[in-house]
């Protein structure tokens, strides 16, 4: 039987109760939301049972809301069942006080650069990460610059207004 | 006895050591790229390798989100600059899964067409450089030829040669040329032989296999938990292929294989990039005869080269500006990147010529992507090099390296 959004839906459902939100199928692709300390045992189960299979790791990469007080940083996780042909994506928010997420380098071996990369360009703390170094940034870098405090323009020039990018006034 | 006239110190880690350190990189004609390697060596083996990446990050992550979407092309272009047409048109296709824009068949044969084009061009400067390393140039000058007409097919389409910045949101800029239709006919008819020429020269070659066979092997259980994509999984003997899994632009009305490999060794990697250089000639001699087939049943198709309902996507043509209001209205919101996208986030994923290359969106209706990231497959995959490269030849680290086809564009972003 080939696995549909629906049937992944239901397995998690069944396994994790109500944990798990956000429901949503953007373009088709199921996704939902999980609390930040069971991102690891999520993944883990996604990997491990044998119903689901989702043993690919697509991508990992990280949000930033300045907005959102208390889950300012978005952690998501694109997974791939290659044999059924199904993607799943999985968002964890933290506080970026204090951005701790489980790292899943145990599971994918690729994860490793790509929460580097995360870590490098939002500060999110990878724990139990082998080797949570910058990595594409240099290593005396002070701060995360993909976070939005840091715009890419000049903030001394005013000819140029944050206005004409459609989101109003400053960047935040 | 130099280290003694200039009074060096080494330290006692240094001089009791019984291995020798080596950098391979950042910059070595060997590398094809800035990778820095610094690796452990005992003797001709390698005992460790410990990598840094980064050197020529340009933040196009950060750039893409204050610019308008069609301002983010050129920048895509410059991921894997070997077959910049991909990456372009799978930015195009991601925004166009995003406005939800259905293209007319003609168009989407035309991208087939370019992308399969520039897959071509990329394997042979991955396998021909492999042979290079190996000790063998002529090879590398035979394809080049050919590589050189691909390009002046990309120039006759869109002006460019490396950096292509081609296609439009919603198809092309302009319809391809009578000229650029004549190169690629002369392209499918004199490449082959070309390209036979080069597989007698080195295939069954008896060095080249030597030096090959075994070199820099991955398993299929390894190369999947390391997120291999692309020609590199495939050589391990996973048959992965978002062309056939996930068909975009079409690729479901065109008839090819997925060639694969067993060991994911140096050889197996060699093999399936030029079995895929075949099945990729095969698709554009299907796109050509296709474009014929819809022109000779329709000809009004022929002047048919964007979506007409990508209107207020799709820059007017030049008269139409001059001499028309509403072209020029267009033209303008266009160019200051005033067109109305709907929120929503979109992951789109096209086959690279070196893996799954894939663009997370997340639009919040402005005139500029909230965040996009892209998935690079040279990033993802080049950190099993170490792993690759262990208890094996200095000179199989080499080819290894240049047969994974790491872009260092691609790797750094």
């Amino acid at each position: 039987m080939a696995l549909t959004n629906e049937i992944v839906k239901n397995r998690l459902n069944e396994k994790f109760g109500d944990q798990l939100t956000g429901w949503e199928e953007p373009y088709g692709m199921l996704t939902c939301t999980m609390p930040a300390g069971l991102n690891r045992q999520v993944l883990q189960f996604l990997n491990e049972d044998e119903q689901l299979r989702f043993r690919f790791l697509t991508d990992l990469t990280g949000v930033h809301y300045p907005d959102r007080k208390g889950e300012e940083l978005c952690v998501v996780y694109h997974l791939h069942n290659m044999v059924d042909g199904i993607r799943l994506r999985l968002k964890t928010y933290v506080p970026v006080e204090k951005p701790d997420v489980f790292t899943v380098t145990e599971l994918y071996s690729a994860a490793n650069w790509m929460e580097r990369e995360t870590y490098d360009f939002f500060g999110v703390n990878f724990v139990g990460h082998p080797d949570l170094r910058r990595i594409l940034n240099v290593d005396e870098m002070d701060y995360f610059p993909m976070r939005k405090e840091y715009p890419l323009e000049d903030q001394t020039r005013a000819d140029k207004d944050d206005e004409m990018f459609g989101r109003g006034g400053t960047v935040v | 006895m130099s280290e003694y006239n200039q009074h060096i110190q080494l330290s006692d880690e240094s001089v009791g050591k019984q291995t020798t350190t080596l950098n391979l990189g950042p910059t070595h004609p060997a590398t094809h790229g800035v990778f820095e390697n610094i690796l452990e060596i005992d003797g001709e083996k390698v005992l460790s390798a410990k990598q840094t990446v980064g050197y020529i990050h340009r933040a196009f992550e950060k750039i893409a989100e204050r610019r308008p979407y069609y301002q983010v092309t050129p920048l895509t272009d410059r991921l894997n600059y070997c077959s910049a047409p991909i990456n372009n048109m799978g930015w195009h296709m991601t925004i166009e899964k995003l406005l939800g824009l259905k293209l007319p068949k003609r168009v989407e044969y035309m991208r087939v067409l370019i992308m399969e084009l520039a897959r071509i061009s990329d394997h042979l400067i991955c396998n021909s450089v492999v042979a290079v390393d190996t000790g063998a140039l002529t090879g590398f000058t035979y394809v080049f030829q050919w590589r050189e007409l691909i390009y002046e097919i990309y120039e006759e389409i869109c002006g460019s040669r490396l950096t292509t910045n081609m296609g439009r949101v919603g198809g092309f800029e302009r319809n391809f040329s009578d000229v650029a239709w004549q190169k690629i006919d002369k392209f499918i008819e004199g490449f082959p032989k070309v390209m036979k020429e080069f597989e007698a020269l080195l295939t069954r070659n008896r060095i080249f296999m030597d030096r090959c066979i075994g070199a820099g092997p991955i398993s299929a259980e390894r190369a999947l938990n390391y997120g291999f994509t692309g020609p590199n999984l495939r050589a391990a003997g996973v048959d992965y292929d978002v062309r056939v899994a996930e068909p975009y632009s079409s690729y479901e009305d065109f008839d090819f294989k997925v060639p694969t490999g067993t060991t994911g060794d140096v050889y197996d990697r060699y093999l399936v990039r030029n079995m895929e250089i075949w099945e990729s000639l095969n698709i554009v001699k299907q796109a050509v005869e296709k474009i014929k087939q819809i022109e000779s049943n329709d000809p009004a198709q022929k002047d048919v080269f964007y979506a007409p309902e990508s209107d207020k996507y799709h820059f007017p043509p030049k008269e139409d500006v001059y001499t028309k209001m509403e072209a020029l209205i267009y033209h303008f919101k266009m160019v200051m990147g005033e067109i109305a996208v709907p929120p929503g986030e979109v992951y789109h994923a096209v086959e690279g010529a070196n893996g799954e290359v894939g663009y997370y969106l997340i639009s919040d209706g402005g005139r500029c992507a909230y965040r996009l990231h892209f998935r690079r497959p040279c990033f993802i995959y080049y950190q099993a090099f170490p792993e690759m490269i262990k208890d094996g030849l200095l000179s199989d680290a080499i080819i290894a390296l240049s047969s994974l086809n790491v872009i260092a564009g691609e790797l750094d972003a």
